[in-house]
């Protein structure tokens, strides 16, 4: 067996230099004259650990991480070939609790096999749901993803099985498929990742939808701040295309589907499905009215299955091992699994595929090891930026988009970003508004003006200025925001706001931040309108 | 970034040609104009009206809709400091302090010397690496201490390349 040798492509493992880890290990074994194969695999997401080099032994794939360039003689010398005994030696991969404990269903492959390898994707179970679904009527296929409960892993989590059977029966020459791979909440990189690691199940898992649909066209709008996950993407389709897995004849079977990447240009909206559609007709990113619905009438006008990345993704293995199977993980009406994304000031942030149904504390503690500086964790914000701020009393609520619904927050797109006790509530909140005005699209006045005024009246309270009447007025505005916007942007705003108000009363009494204060901090004022006060 | 600044009717037309018979061609097309230019020239917005049979407020409408879309040259050199929640978690404040006092400018600017442009970006998605940054396409995670020192040497490196 010739020498295997894994060093992650993965956009975040080159942020950490694994490109440079590369040359290192290449230079050296030219000095030392062994012949070896480099594979630039995804990341396993275990991002401490990145740049993590893992080296094909009997036994399996044993791990070193973080790598730099300057550890790498001393890891030949120690024999990191054939798994020798190093300092940054983790060893067997797939037994690191961190990996062991997850349910990778969607990252099956991710970080395993050679993303642009079919061979390497097929011999780990890739194809096997197209397969399948070659073999069904659209109806069967559509009747699969509905069985398996799977719902839109974007954030709003809409059955999707419903969704494509909306297309299925709308009648039309042309009908399409659209990826969402507009990943823009912070915390969030999922998409990317599985871009990045294992593209061949988006393409799998958008063939299906093109078979279950009869659309014969698809298009993933993917962010420019993605540029790895771009390339990676455009070169998985030119193979898809070569080995005849996309194209007028997919794996021989006669049927149609082909598909292209676009890219986005820096507009949060974009992820706001029928802004996306916009811009992928060229257009500005503006929303549309619902209905008619994108399904009915979307891309240039034809009913279209718009859906996540991690949906479409979802959907090879449901349709190779049964919708019973997916339909088995998960709680309550949250079926399946979720790849959940911690990150932000955490000690071990990373991928952590699971069903549905564990706490925020035990991927928070148990995974995440508490924080990166080591301070108490004072809030967490799930769901991206539209997401509620949680202090770190409702840790113990479980990941499951019914119960965060109950405590006012969202799952969203599954991202976890921790904050230590040295953040600013209030800071915070007049970020969320002026992030919302950076990126409205201006169509309805709620959001185009509201997110002005609301970041204005917050930056008041934190003035001092007529705290307890502007506390008012930002009560009032979200209300506004939230029932009069035409899209989650204007109308999920008021979400990070208002939690971080009812939950952390004390950064908004107007008596600057709360950590530049003396140690004894006086008893903060209730405030007008909050539960607490509702509650007496 | 290697860009052509020269604005070269010619060549717009070419990318245009090129581009037209695609689904959407717009986007591609300002892309490819950015990415050639490293901006979208105003003169180049009639030429892509005419030729995708749109009106002109329409082009000048999503050229000016998209964050991307420049509308005149950056700095030689690019960092983009992400700015998003999960950086603010790990202290994006300080890497902006830091990059303000090794280059005299914060976000959104760019030095008098036309070296280095500095600017906001929201999520990178590298949340699980924070603070992160971006420099001319490459991507930096962890951009505190000693590593930030490292962006910044990498960037003056970058800079005393340039013209070489």
């Amino acid at each position: 067996m010739s020498l295997r040798l894994y060093v992650p492509g993965d956009a975040s493992a080159l942020a950490m230099g694994a490109s440079d880890v590369v040359l290192a290990i290449k230079a050296e074994l030219a000095r030392r004259g062994i012949e070896a194969t480099i594979i630039r695999n995804g990341s396993r997401g275990l991002f401490w650990l990145e740049p993590l080099v893992e080296v094909e032994t009997p036994e399996g794939r044993v791990g070193y991480g973080p790598v730099e360039p300057e550890d790498v003689p001393g890891l030949f010398e120690a024999g990191f070939l054939h798994g020798g005994a190093h300092a940054h030696r983790v060893g067997l991969v797939e037994e690191i609790p961190y990996l062991k404990k997850q349910q990778r269903l969607t990252f099956a492959r991710c970080g395993i096999i050679d993303p642009l390898s079919l061979a390497d994707y097929e011999a780990h179970g890739g194809l096997a749901g197209l397969r399948r679904a070659l073999t069904l009527s659209g109806e069967a296929i559509v009747k699969e993803v509905t069985d398996s409960g799977l719902r839109g892993r974007g954030g709003a989590a809409f059955p999707t099985g419903i969704k494509w059977e909306t297309v299925r029966k709308a009648e039309a020459a042309q009908k399409y498929i659209v990826c969402n791979a507009d990943e823009g909440d912070s915390g969030t990189f999922a998409d990317r990742m599985l871009m990045e690691g294992d593209p061949f199940v988006l393409i799998e898992g958008m063939a299906i939808a093109g078979l279950a649909v009869g659309a014969t066209k698809g298009f993933v709008y993917i962010r420019s701040e993605y540029p790895h996950a771009f390339r990676q993407m455009n070169r998985a389709i030119d193979e898809a295309r070569a080995a005849g897995l996309l194209g007028a004849d997919i794996l021989g079977s006669g049927r149609t589907f082909d598909m292209e990447t676009r890219l986005g240009a820096g507009a949060y909206i974009c992820g706001e499905e029928t802004s996306l559609l916009e811009s992928l007709e060229g257009r500005r990113g503006t929303i549309r009215f619902k209905p008619p619905l994108p399904a009915l009438k979307g891309l240039f006008g034809q009913p279209t299955v718009i859906n996540n990345l991690i949906s479409l993704a979802s959907v090879p293995i449901i349709l190779d091992k049964g919708s019973a199977f997916y339909r088995d993980y998960g709680m309550g009406r949250s079926r399946g699994t979720l790849p959940f994304q911690l990150g932000g000031n955490i000690k071990h942030g990373g991928l952590i595929e699971l069903a549905f149904g564990p706490t925020l504390r035990e991927v928070i503690e148990e995974y995440g090891g508490g924080t990166h500086s080591g301070r108490p964790v004072r809030a967490i914000q799930v769901g991206g930026p539209l997401g509620a701020y949680w202090p770190a009393s409702l840790m113990d609520v479980a990941l499951d988009y019914e119960e965060f619904i109950k405590h006012d927050g969202m799952i969203g797109h599954g991202g976890i970003v921790v904050f230590d006790d040295t953040v600013d509530m209030a800071k915070q909140a007049q970020f969320a508004f002026e992030f919302c005005a950076h990126e409205s699209c201006g169509k309805c006045t709620p959001c185009r003006i509201g997110s002005t005024r609301g970041a204005e009246t917050v930056a008041k309270v934190r003035r001092g200025q007529d705290v307890e009447a502007n506390l008012v007025l930002l009560r009032d505005l979200a209300l506004t925001m939230r029932d009069g916007s035409l899209c989650a942007l204007g109308g999920l705003t008021p979400m990070p706001v208002v939690s971080a108000i009812d939950h952390f009363p004390e950064d908004f009494d107007g008596g600057g931040p709360i950590n530049d204060r003396p140690p004894n901090i006086p008893e903060p004022h209730r405030l007008p309108g909050s539960p607490g006060l509702a509650a007496e | 970034m290697p860009a052509n600044r020269t604005f070269d009717e010619a060549a717009i037309k070419a990318i245009i040609a090129d581009m037209r018979s695609l689904d959407g061609p717009l986007m591609p097309i300002l892309h490819a104009i950015n990415d050639r230019l490293g901006y979208v020239d105003q003169r180049a917005l009639p030429l892509i009206a005419q030729e995708l049979n749109l009106s002109r407020a329409e082009v000048h409408g999503v050229f000016t809709f998209y964050h991307d879309f420049r509308k005149a040259p950056a700095g030689r050199h690019v960092i983009k400091v992400c700015v998003a929640e999960a950086c603010q978690s790990m202290g994006s404040d300080r890497l902006v302090d830091h990059l303000r006092a090794a280059f005299g400018i914060g976000l959104g600017e760019t030095t008098p010397d036309g070296r280095i442009t500095v600017e906001p970006i929201y999520c990178l998605g590298n949340c699980a690496l924070s603070p992160s940054a971006m420099m001319d396409g490459k991507l930096y995670g962890r951009v505190e201490g000693t590593r930030a020192d490292r962006l910044v040497r990498s960037a003056n490196l970058a800079a005393a390349g340039d013209g070489r």
